[in-house]
């Protein structure tokens, strides 16, 4: 059953430098495991904690937030914001049950093509080997 | 409901190789939403752009789905394709299928159910855009130059010569860069000072140029067209107006320290002007060195000083300029020839990199143009060259080609051969590029008339031995170990971006590649433009380059400078924040969020308001509003939901 598991995972990534990294990922024409789909926003701090939980919700098996390496947000601080977000946001889905390595933040800068290949790789194999998501069994969830 | 145009490009074979084009035109025709889907070769060709427009009138289209490149390659080209129809250009989305879905995958099943998520995203999003119209902002017609080298020089002659006012901001006490340094240029052997300082001179006397030397950027607020900089001038210690440039200050000096235009090959005061030629002309007094700081110690140049021009307590001075547009200039030094320990230099003074042998062959320089070596004076009979010192070595040094090693080595052996007629230079290489105009020829003229010696390979090791640099290497060509008594061992080193650079760089949250290099918008057709709107980039901040590259470059970003200053005003993208007033119940978390100060309480109203022309649409207050209030035009918490919602439910 686990072996055909193909998770999916939503990537938020930041137009400035994680985006580029990907695409900078395709012109290099990397392997990139296809489970993972993007969806591009300005900066990683337009990533409301709503947002991710209700993605969660819906069914997405991970979630990926990534943007620029700390110091180098093109909105100055944007990416502080997103990261101390996402720390207490870890926390909160573990009282939902939801294990908290569904959520990954990750620096991926524009150079970064073959920093962001390795990275949708690492989080989609994790995400294979935790499975789907429980909200999907569990009804009371 | 809009009534959208799906058009998927094949981009050749580069999508439709991997991605099952026509059964993805089948499964999407049906889609919500969609009224019109069609796949075509080149979406972006002319036929392609007329397939879009013709489509429009004949299906009553009132929006576009383009599923193809990046959207930073084509997103330009069809909005304005939309324009040309009287649509708004808000109305286009593109689905990126090739960079993040063709080109990383190889399943054609995988990669065909991706493109297909990427597509209904696209057609999600684009469901709820609003037509927008970009608000226009002022301009100031003023640029900043960081860097005065030639690239720097080259563009603010070409802004100022255009009628727009500019400045320029160095860091050392004068412009020149390293040009100023070298003693002549590849291929055409004229010398680097005699062109170099018409040019530093011009700038100078230029009324459109404002030159700050001896100045650093301290930080740039605001978005193109209307940028803040905050720049601090050193203090010199020495007032401009008063000094009279007599040199009475230097003989009396009691501090000596090395040269730095001399690359540490002669001997400058604590007070000093770095070379004759220096723009501005003013005496500088060394912070580091001079002992004038403390009044007890030493008071003697300012003793001998008798228009008075010396102040040991000046403070650094703060100012605050508005400008339309950056220059990046802020170029290269060479690559450290401390790492290159295994050559020996530092522990033998006749070991040499490739500045410190300009300087010797400089008619400025420390031996006054005559070939001497540092160590005992005689002039060298036996010189070896080592190209590619710390470049084209990804394990150990950089992983790049310099890319002016190779002519400025052969440039260095003809010039010593022109100097020491009975001379021999050898030189150790791995590949040979000469690529410029008379390039080649410049090479074959020194190797059959100079009678330069190449071996191709590299250096093992370099050692001792008498008053004689023993150099081993081995000739890959004959197989032959090669050992050469060498008087003089000259290290072509490589260029990495400027020491100081990287602080400037950080601050203005440039993109760099690994390398430390900046990035451009494209790397072929964007070569002078950076991603962040209002920046461009010249010279080997950029990249490697020789000095017609670096000043075809400064050109050309002067150029892309000059058309945006032709404007009367800016366009700023309307993708802003826009509040629900309903919803606002006035807390200002948004205000205290907002990096650009365009958020602020009304307070009458008592309610959050936007400042369109500075918001830059980050985002940042939407997601911290807890009523919802604050929402991202046409990418509202809707809008992200809904494509969500693609991925999740499977």
């Amino acid at each position: 059953m686990k072996e055909q598991f193909t998770p999916k995972i939503v990537g938020f990534l930041c137009n400035w430098c994680s985006y580029a990294g990907a695409d900078l990922a395709g012109s290099a024409k990397l392997e990139i495991l296809p489970s993972l789909t993007v969806i591009r926003v300005m900066c990683s701090s337009r990533i409301d904690p709503n947002l991710v939980l209700t993605t969660l919700l819906l069914g997405a098996d991970g979630i990926l937030i990534a943007g620029c390496h700390p110091g180098d947000c093109h909105y100055e601080k944007g990416n502080y914001y997103a990261r101390r977000r996402f720390a207490l946001l870890k926390k909160v889905i573990k009282t939902l049950k939801i294990e908290p390595e569904r959520l990954q933040l990750s620096w991926v800068s524009a150079s970064e093509g073959k920093r962001y290949a390795e990275v949708v790789n690492q989080f989609t194999e994790k995400i294979k080997k935790l499975g789907p998501n429980p909200i999907q069994t569990n009804p009371y969830l | 409901m809009k009534r959208i145009g799906v058009f998927i490009c094949h981009c050749g074979i580069n999508i439709k190789g991997t991605i099952d084009v026509e059964k993805l035109t089948e499964e999407l025709a049906e889609y919500p939403g969609v009224a019109y889907i069609e796949n075509y070769i080149f979406m972006c060709s002319e036929p392609g752009q007329k397939l879009i427009r013709d489509t429009i009138v004949e299906h009553k289209l009132d929006g576009v789905v383009v599923a193809a490149c990046s959207p930073t390659l084509h997103e330009t080209t069809f909005q304005d394709a939309l324009d040309e129809m009287n649509i708004n250009r808000h109305q286009l989305e593109i689905a990126n299928i090739r960079e993040q879905c063709s080109w990383v995958h190889d399943d054609i099943e995988e990669a065909t159910r991706k493109a297909n998520l990427i597509i209904k995203t696209a057609v999600e999003k684009l469901k709820l855009n609003e037509s927008l119209i970009p608000i226009s902002a002022p301009l100031t017609k003023r640029v900043l130059i960081i860097g005065g080298g030639i690239a720097g020089i080259q563009a603010a002659l070409d802004i100022a010569d255009g009628g727009y006012e500019v400045i320029l901001v160095e860091k050392e006490p004068s412009i020149g860069g390293h040009m100023i340094q070298l003693s002549e240029t590849f291929p055409t052997l004229d010398c680097s000072q005699c062109i170099m300082t018409p040019k530093m001179v011009a700038v100078n006397k230029h009324k459109n140029i404002k030159l700050f030397a001896n100045s650093e950027v301290e930080s740039i607020e605001g978005f193109v067209g209307n940028f803040k900089v905050n720049i601090k001038r050193k203090p010199q210690y020495v007032d401009p107006d008063k000094c009279t440039i007599c040199d009475d200050c230097t003989p009396v000096c009691p501090v000596v320290v090395p040269s730095e235009y001399d690359e540490g090959m002669s001997w400058r005061k604590a007070i000093y002007i770095p070379f004759p030629q220096s723009i501005p002309a003013t005496f500088t007094i060394d912070t580091e060195n001079c002992l004038g700081f403390n009044p007890i110690a030493c008071t003697k140049c300012s003793d001998a000083c008798e228009p008075d021009a010396i102040d040991y307590d000046k403070k650094p001075e703060y100012f605050e300029e508005e400008i339309g547009a950056v220059i990046v200039a802020t170029g290269f030094d060479l690559y450290p020839v401390e790492n290159m320990a295994e050559y020996g230099y530092g522990k033998y003074p006749d070991v040499l990199d490739g500045l410190q042998f300009e300087r010797i062959l400089s008619a400025t320089g420390p031996t006054g143009g005559e070939m001497h070596r540092p160590s005992d004076g005689k002039v060298p009979k036996e010189i070896v060259f080592i190209q590619c010192s710390g470049s084209r070595d990804p394990e150990r040094h950089l992983p790049y080609c310099s890319r002016i090693c190779c002519m400025y080595t052969i440039k260095h052996a003809k010039l010593y051969k022109h100097k020491v007629h009975d001379g021999q230079p050898y030189i150790f290489y791995i590949d040979i590029r000469s690529g410029g105009k008379r390039y080649e020829e410049f090479v074959q003229q020194a190797v059959s008339e100079d009678g330069i010696v190449y071996f191709r390979g590299k250096v093992a090791r370099i050692y001792k031995e008498a008053d004689k640099m023993i150099v081993h290497g081995i000739d890959t060509l004959t197989s032959k170990k090669i050992e050469i008594k060498a008087d003089m061992v000259v290290l072509a080193m490589g260029i990495k971006p400027n020491n100081s650079a990287e602080k400037v760089i950080s601050n203005l949250k440039l993109n760099t590649d690994e390398n430390g290099f900046l990035i451009e918008a494209h790397p072929k057709l964007r070569p002078v433009e950076s991603l962040q709107s209002g920046f461009y980039l010249a010279g080997t901040a950029q990249g490697p380059k020789d000095i017609p590259d670096t000043v075809s470059q400064a050109s050309a970003a002067a150029a892309k400078v000059l058309a945006l200053l032709s404007n009367d005003e800016i366009s700023h993208s309307p993708i802003v924040a826009i509040v629900n007033e309903e919803l606002c119940s006035g807390c200002g978390i948004c205000v205290s969020t907002c990096p650009y100060g365009a958020r602020e309480l009304d307070e009458i109203k008592k309610i959050a308001t936007v400042n369109d022309v500075l918001c830059e649409g980050c985002g940042a207050c939407i997601s911290v509003c807890p009523s919802s209030a604050a929402q991202q035009k046409n990418l509202t918490d809707e809008q992200i939901l809904n494509m969500v919602k693609i991925y999740s439910y499977l």
